[in-house]
């Protein structure tokens, strides 16, 4: 509980409108998109006008030690905002403006409330995309996807949000603001900050300000589905296609479970006992370019085996395409009412590998996972279908989640392709980077938040 | 037990729910008020709360609850097929049993539950409305001359001097009638929009339909049931169903979502537990029927009975007849195949206009907040005329249109069909003379 002084000092930087403290408000702070985590209602949500009252809030809960929890959409599947440690919940999304489009050099400067899908409406006109764009694209914010260094379908040929990061403006954990990158291409002065703090889940500092690259929309672009009876097969495509230097912008995947259940949900035409389909489109903005890679794409699936392959000749047809891979968590959302969504990611070459050892982790605890995701970049999404309230079963489900990790890192894989570690991953971090590594982001995190009252309790758990 | 009755109904829908916040790409309330407490997934939240014993029936929590327009979009968009309208709903009469009615609302309810009082209210409102109301200028509303519980900056409508259903016949023959329907008329038609409510009869007439338009029927109890209040609601839907249930007819005709819905849907979810009455409200759901689709599928569009329409007009789907009726297609090719009239599509012509109707009355200014961007929408269009079908989303149109520096006639789409036959008609008598 904070004291009334606090209290009285938030509502003196803010406004009375911007302090929320009822319970009823705290409960729906309480949360975010992440499921079996365990909830915590904060001492108070402040919304925030200004910059200014950003840096006013930082020094006030410096002063007084309570823990901050920056927020975005509150999207995430890291357990990333839920306020574990209680404090104040730090709302941006009011500071939403796009400050400016620069499409002479090709960059655009955000505040951190605003949605991503209403920059890349922004920049439309001027033909040019944001690429990064994850499941969340109409309702995540910039500061949000870019503190979980979010991922998405284009991650293979297009990458990921740390890729399209030019710059930051930053409120330090003292109140200081720094301003680290900028506009230009090429910029190598000084360590490298702008990527220090992006993906760092608001836990070294508060991000005000946001410099992306942008770049022309891809003007042609060919999709088709691809249905496998043998996950090898499905592999050996994958591999094929990119030793054949083809990059498509989409490469995913879906297992024999997912694909069932989007069958059973959604009716969209995909064979039940397949055992894989892959989802693939190539684009770019020469048309003869996207039709060979296209013509290369589609001879690669025949020889390897590919039972059917459905191409999309309209638009419509393509949407239809992407409506099954689009239907795949809903699909598995339906079948019990608790989903446990991972984004373990392997080296693409071990995706076959991974597949089954997520099919074996499934028999020996007797669970049911259906496994989708980013065959190309190697970014899989195994989705264990479960029931929190059912104990015996979460103990397992626990179990397979610790396994799938392990697995994970033993194939030169990772803990989080694009969701981030937040408190869901933090305990498997030594895993992945040692003691050694951890005491390396231990440091970093001391000198720039030597009381850790950003986000406590996530990325290294229990600080 | 219904919906109405015990939250632990609603269970199977809150655990649909994986918080996953898609709804917050649609939810008009959210869009404005960016707080999680606004939007579906903080109010199931809130729900899920109060069930685990963490969260009292508190007045905090009603107001959460309260601000919802039931516009069905987090419904549409979400992964899981959340039917969150039905959450919201049946923890608002949850609330109203835990913590009673609120005074005003109870006498306003008893008022809609007895209509002969509330139509004699009305229609003595209309003799002495120009008491309280100042007329505007040119757009069809007058403002309120003093602050009681209206804004002052709002216009509504007139009321009608006679009520739609005192000017009209309780039967309306027809020479060899095609089809025999029932028409439920609505309030906002019976007191409001008179001259539309007699274009339906005028189009149906035109196309042979006899019409049967009981005299004791009254408020749907939309209104009531968005505000809680099961027990009133449950009462005037029995006496709906006895009053449509006995009529011999193909279909029952309604001309605002609301009300379809309500005799679509919520009568049914009213009246789960006594199953003759269930039965009966079946049966008359089956025969519902928007005046737009009935023309469109029932009868047929006939292009030979159309005259010239010189207009340029867009069209607002209106949240109850588009999401709850699934009659978005219907206006738009009844307005398509008027010769002489151009169609355009506004921005976003699905979202919500803000009224939600009593929402409009509790929470003016976020209703009106809400409401600019269909102003705009409009705007942006060019149109000389705004077409939809729901008499509360021309209610708050109109007074948008007043707050929002705009001047443009509304019409329901069947006030155009009934202009288009009438042009017809003329040509046709100048043609044999």
């Amino acid at each position: 509980m904070l004291s009334q002084e606090v209290l009285n000092e938030l509502i003196k930087i803010l406004g009375k409108e911007n302090v929320l403290t009822s319970k009823e408000d705290m409960i729906t702070y309480s949360f975010d998109a992440t499921a079996d985590m365990p909830s915590q209602e904060p001492d108070v949500v402040v919304t925030p006008d200004t910059k200014e009252q950003v840096v006013a809030v930082v020094k006030l809960a410096n002063k007084y030690q309570i823990p901050l929890i920056t927020r975005g959409s509150g999207t995430n599947l890291s357990g990333g905002t839920i306020p574990i440690k209680k404090g104040i919940v730090l709302s941006m999304l009011k500071l939403d403006k796009i400050v400016e489009i620069d499409a002479e050099n090709l960059t655009a400067r955000v505040q951190p409330g605003l949605v991503i899908q209403r920059l890349n409406e922004a920049v439309a006109s001027y033909g040019l995309i944001y690429p990064p764009d994850p499941g969340t694209v109409t309702t995540a914010t910039m500061g949000g996807s870019v503190s979980e260094c979010s991922g998405g379908l284009r991650g293979l040929k297009y990458g990921v949000t740390k890729d399209y990061v030019m710059g930051l403006e930053v409120v330090m954990a003292n109140g200081d603001v720094i301003r680290t990158g900028g506009k230009t291409v090429k910029n190598v002065s000084g360590y490298d900050l702008t990527k220090l703090f992006t993906g760092a889940e608001g836990t070294l500092g508060i991000i005000t300000e946001i410099t992306v690259k942008l770049i022309p929309a891809p003007k042609y672009r060919r999709s088709m589905l691809a249905i496998f009876d043998n996950l090898d097969k499905a592999g050996k495509t994958i591999a094929d296609i990119i030793s054949n230097q083809v990059i498509p912008a989409t490469l995913e995947i879906m297992d024999n479970v997912t694909i069932r259940t989007v069958e059973n949900y959604a009716k969209v035409g995909l064979p039940t006992d397949a055992e894989a389909v892959l989802i693939l489109e190539v684009d770019g903005s020469i048309e003869q370019v996207v039709v060979n890679e296209f013509n290369t794409v589609q001879k690669i699936c025949k020889e390897n085996g590919a039972v059917d392959i459905k191409l999309a000749q309209s638009d419509a047809e393509r949407d239809g395409i992407f409506a099954a891979r689009r239907a795949a968590l809903p699909a598995l959302a339906q079948v019990k009412p608790t989903t446990v969504l991972e984004d373990a990611t392997v080296p693409r070459s071990k995706i076959p590998e991974m597949l089954k050892a997520l099919k074996n982790i499934a028999k020996k605890y007797n669970l049911q996972i259906g496994t989708f995701g980013h065959a190309g970049d190697g970014n899989l999404h195994p989705t264990i279908l479960t029931d929190e309230s059912d104990k015996e079963e979460m103990e397992r489900v626990h179990k397979a989640v610790d396994e799938i990790f392990k697995v994970a890192i033993e194939l030169g894989g990772t803990l989080s392709g694009e969701h981030g570690i937040g408190m869901a991953k933090a305990k498997y971090m030594e895993w992945e980077f040692g003691q050694e590594g951890i005491a390396v982001m231990q440091k970093i995190k001391d000198a720039l938040d030597p009381d850790h009252i950003l986000n406590p309790g996530k990325m290294f758990g229990g600080n | 037990m219904t919906m109405y009755d015990s939250l632990e109904t609603v269970k199977a829908e809150l655990a649909k729910c994986m918080k996953c916040g898609n709804c917050q790409e649609v939810c008009p309330i959210y869009l404005e008020e960016r707080k999680e407490g606004t939007v579906a997934r903080g109010k199931i939240k809130l729900v899920e709360a109060v069930l685990k014993g963490d969260l009292k029936y508190t007045d905090g929590f009603a107001e959460k609850l309260a601000l919802c327009l039931t516009c069905k979009a987090c419904n549409a968009k979400c992964p899981c097929g959340v039917k969150v309208d039905k959450i919201i709903l049946g923890t608002r009469a949850a609330i109203v049993k835990n913590k009673g009615l609120h005074p005003l609302k109870k006498f306003i309810f008893g008022t809609l539950k007895r209509p002969g009082l509330f139509n004699f209210g009305l229609k003595t409102g209309s003799v002495f409305q120009g008491l309280v109301f100042k007329k505007h200028k040119s757009l069809n509303g007058s403002y309120p001359r003093f602050p009681f519980g209206l804004d002052l900056k709002r216009i509504i409508p007139p009321l009608a001097s006679t009520p739609l259903r005192d000017q009209l016949p309780e039967v309306v023959k027809v020479d060899n009638p095609v089809k025999k329907v029932a028409f439920f008329t609505g309030c906002t038609m019976n007191y409001l929009y008179v001259d539309a409510g007699k274009a339906v009869v005028n189009i149906l007439k035109r196309n042979n339909v006899e019409i049967v338009i009981p005299k004791d029927q009254h408020c749907c109890s939309m209104p009531i049931i968005a505000h809680g209040d099961a027990e009133t609601a449950k009462e005037m839907a029995k006496s709906h169903v006895d009053i449509f249930g006995k009529l011999d007819v193909d279909a029952i005709i309604t001309t605002c979502g609301s009300c379809g819905c309500t005799f679509g849907h919520h009568y049914q979810e009213l009246l789960e537990d006594d199953p003759e009455y269930y039965e009966k409200a079946k049966a008359i759901a089956a025969k519902i029927i928007d005046i737009s689709d009935f023309i469109v599928k029932e009868i047929g569009l006939d292009k030979v009975k159309l005259g010239p329409v010189n207009m340029k007009v867009t069209y607002h789907d209106p949240c109850h007849l588009n999401r709850g009726m699934g009659v978005k297609d219907s206006p738009r090719e009844i307005l398509k195949a008027i010769p002489g009239l151009e169609f355009v599509e506004m921005k976003n012509a699905d979202r919500c206009c803000g009224s939600a109707g009593s929402f409009s009355l509790t929470h003016y200014d976020l209703s009106m907040d809400i409401h600019k961007h269909k102003t705009e929408a409009i705007k942006a269009t060019g149109a000389d005329a705004i077409v939809t079908g729901c008499g509360s989303c021309i209610m708050q149109i109109t007074d948008g249109m007043n707050r929002f520096d705009l001047n443009l006639p509304i019409y329901y789409t069947v006030e155009i069909l009934a202009k288009s036959y009438a042009a017809k008609e003329a040509e046709d008598k100048k043609v044999a003379s």
